[in-house]
């Protein structure tokens, strides 16, 4: 047995290699992306022995992993939260048709927000699939239920979601791995129909779904993620789920006096709440995300007894991911005082690197802009450019999830309100952007689209753009005219001459597209420089 | 043996390698570890942090609970105030004096540095011109894990062979710079006190 330290990301990859992993796909997103990054480093991959790579979204990632089940492979995806609405599709109806190998959905959650748009709660998703969760406490767990999982997802046909939140995402600690388990043979399932969700094979597997219910409910009372621990003192009984039953054990010393159920499985494991809620008096609630158990138990109406307490009872704060500090106030521990604030330290916002190909596009867009900003307006996207919100550029005016940029700029113009700008990454473009421009195109919609084309995806750290070098031909196919079609070098010394194409693209009564195109200055200093784009444009 | 430790600081100051540094000593001591850090918009200058806990007794929370920190250990003078709250009132903070005034409204350096003497324990190395010393601009992050050494509970030697270990697919010269570094680091701070 080896000890390594690890994230809890790497630990959930690498106990998935040591489960028999033949596929690992995913889309990269803060706190998933060192999932699928440490499956492609691990001699494994690397040998061609395990698949893995990015793919063009969640959707397709799910979509690859439920393929490769499919021909009887154990096979997972990986994605932050907001990356499970974009796979929700595949996600719900792959709990209909159901698995042949093992297929796992691994989702890390970002309660406080440090790199999203919101701080949704993947549990929810898993009532609409109708489908188990995990949920590990800590990187250990995190190594140990890929095998746990695999072979569940095998014995149900089902997939499992696989929640992480961000602490246990990105922090590290010593594990201890086990034993590596060989992959599964090649075999394509024989119960061909259950594949094809025709209504009446749907209906079918619908009911046989329903009726998994109660085996995944037995599974959560013998699981070994979820665990009653008996306490002397009565008064108040404890769910922790994930983390926060490391805080539980953290603020008690390691030896809560009252009883404390951890629950790392869902559907929740009703006996043993039963069990706590018949012995406490008062039960407190803590959970990372929404107050999806808090509500369970809280019922409707409300029962009477015992009192539940959690986030909207106020005893812990509603929003904002759990802290040792948080837990030990709901628990009633003194708050241990630290030096005072100092009043000293101003905020260090993000802000684009010096020399980044964005800052320049954010010019050429405000001085193209400056005679026209009562009505013009740049939708923008995700991705760096994103910081071109704040000063010194103010140059964008929307950014919502990926690929509304294309999208919403057409429905603005649409309505009459001109010129509409999209602004779009490379990555995103080939994310969720090219349906909409094909949108565009089909309706010669009045708007302008910038792809800003540093040819990676930045924000999560530099991994490769999947329509690398193919960007003008992708918008030729799609159907852009190719005069309206042009590709500029976002640099300083072209200011004027980028200013003047984009004047004429938002002049043009149609759809245009223009590829600002030049290197991030963070991968171009790690050597990453890549051929440049093949194609046609000007 | 505990130590709860808030490493603080900017993107591409090299703060996660100290973190890699203390973790690799202390794992190689047999001791219980837990690190916690903050990544995502690391490469653009804004605040990075990372919460590092090793104790010989088991350890739960990834993260370091507000007033029980033995150390702030951080590598900007102005990030190394931003988390008092979670300093025990006797804890120690170890802080670069260099700046990184990478916005407009940053504060007066020497309020800033006058606050930080106020504080009961605390060290202040100028780990530009001790790195330059060293041979590298590179190897201030290392200086100033040097500063804190007497705050680490860990020996120098450990710390040395986590330094050894973690830049251990460098170029060679680097590692010697490194280490130079910490060294000089070390008695900087032996002088400071
Ligand atoms: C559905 C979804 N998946 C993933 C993310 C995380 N994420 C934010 S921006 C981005 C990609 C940015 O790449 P690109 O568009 O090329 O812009 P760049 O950062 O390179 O400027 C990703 C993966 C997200 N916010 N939403
Ligand atoms: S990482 Fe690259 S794209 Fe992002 S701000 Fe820096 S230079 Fe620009």
């Amino acid at each position: 047995m080896s000890t390594r330290l690890l994230l809890g990301d790497e630990a959930l990859a690498q106990g998935a290699i040591d489960a028999g992993l033949s596929g690992a796909f995913g889309y990269p997103g803060t706190p998933s992306t060192e999932i699928t990054e440490y499956v492609q480093r691990s001699p494994e991959a690397r040998s061609g022995a395990v698949r893995s790579h990015w793919t063009a979204n969640e959707k397709t990632a799910v979509e690859t992993a439920l393929g490769m089940c499919y021909a009887g492979k154990r096979a997972m995806a990986s994605m932050k939260h907001v990356g499970l609405n974009v796979a929700a599709d595949p996600f719900i109806n792959a709990a209909i048709s159901g698995t042949n190998g093992g297929l796992l959905i691994n989702v890390a959650d970002d309660p406080s927000m440090h790199s999203s748009q919101n701080e949704q709660d993947s549990r929810l998703y898993t009532e609409i699939a109708l489908v188990p969760c995990i949920e590990p406490a800590n990187q250990q767990e995190a190594y140990d239920v890929p095998a746990y999982a695999f072979d569940f997802s095998e014995r149900h046909r089902i997939p499992v979601l696989v929640r992480l939140t961000t602490r246990l995402a990105h922090s590290r600690a010593p594990v201890t791995l086990g034993s590596k388990r060989p992959q599964n043979e090649l075999s394509a399932p024989t119960d061909r129909e259950r594949f094809i969700l025709l209504p009446s094979n749907a209906r079918r597997s619908y009911d046989r779904l329903i009726r998994q219910q109660r085996d995944f409910l037995r599974e959560s009372e013998a699981s070994p993620f979820n665990r009653l621990v008996e306490g002397t003192d009565t008064s108040l009984g404890v769910i922790a789920c994930g983390i926060a039953y490391n805080y539980v054990l953290e603020v008690t010393g390691g030896a809560p006096r009252f009883p404390v159920l951890k629950v790392g499985q869902y559907p929740l494991p009703l006996a043993a709440v039963e069990r706590l809620l018949a012995q406490c008096s008062e039960i407190l609630v803590l959970e990372e995300g929404y107050p999806y158990v808090e509500s369970k138990l809280l019922g409707s109406p409300p029962r009477p007894s015992p009192v539940i307490r959690g986030r909207l009872s106020g005893d812990v704060p509603r929003t904002g991911e759990l802290s040792p500090q948080s837990v030990a106030s709901a628990l009633g521990f003194p708050e241990l005082q630290g030096l005072p604030a100092s009043g000293a330290p101003v905020s260090r916002p993000p802000a684009l690197c010096p020399g980044c190909p964005h800052a320049d596009t954010c010019r050429v867009l405000n001085d193209a802009l400056a005679t026209r900003r009562e009505t013009g307006r740049v939708f923008s996207d995700i991705g760096c450019y994103t910081l071109g919100a704040l000063p010194p550029y103010g140059a964008i005016d929307t950014c919502i999830e990926m690929g509304a940029s294309i999208t919403m700029a057409k429905g603005a113009s649409d309505a009459g309100l001109r010129p509409a700008i999209a602004l779009i990454g490379d990555s995103t473009f080939a994310h969720s952007g090219m349906t909409g421009l094909l949108d565009c195109v089909n309706e010669n919609s009045d708007v302008t689209i910038v792809i800003v084309d540093n040819s990676t995806v930045a924000m999560t750290g530099g991994q490769t753009s999947s329509a690398e070098r193919r960007l003008v031909a992708i918008c030729e196919g799609i159907g852009v005219q190719p005069a309206h079609l042009r590709v500029i070098e976002p640099l300083p010394g072209r200011h004027a001459e980028n200013v003047a194409i984009l004047e004429e693209e938002i002049s043009h009564a149609g759809p245009s597209v223009i590829i600002a195109r030049r290197e991030c200055i963070q991968t171009l200093k790690r050597g990453s420089r890549r051929p440049a784009d093949k194609g046609g444009g000007k | 043996m505990k130590r709860d430790i808030i490493l603080a600081g900017v993107g591409g100051q090299g703060l996660l390698s100290i973190a890699a540094v203390l973790g690799d000593a202390a794992l190689g001591l047999g001791l219980h570890l837990r690190q916690c850090e903050v990544h995502g918009m690391a490469q653009r200058g804004g605040v990075v942090q990372s919460h590092i806990r090793y104790s010989d007794v088991p350890l739960y929370s990834d993260l370091v609970r507000e007033g029980t920190a033995d150390l702030i250990l951080s590598l900007e003078p102005m990030e190394s105030l931003r988390y008092l709250p979670f300093l025990r009132p006797d804890g120690a903070l170890v802080t670069n004096s260099v700046p990184v005034k990478n916005i407009p409204d940053y504060p007066d350096l020497d309020c800033i540095l006058g606050e930080i003497r106020r504080l009961p324990r605390h060290r202040i190395v100028d780990a530009a011109v001790v790195a330059e010393q060293a041979g590298s601009p590179q190897c201030a992050n290392l200086v100033v894990l040097g500063a804190a050494t007497p705050f680490l509970g860990l020996a120098e030697d450990s710390l040395e062979a986590g330094i050894r270990s973690v830049f251990a697919g460098k170029d060679p010269r680097i590692v010697e710079t490194n280490l130079r570094g910490f060294h000089l680091g070390v008695e900087a701070a032996r002088r400071a006190s």
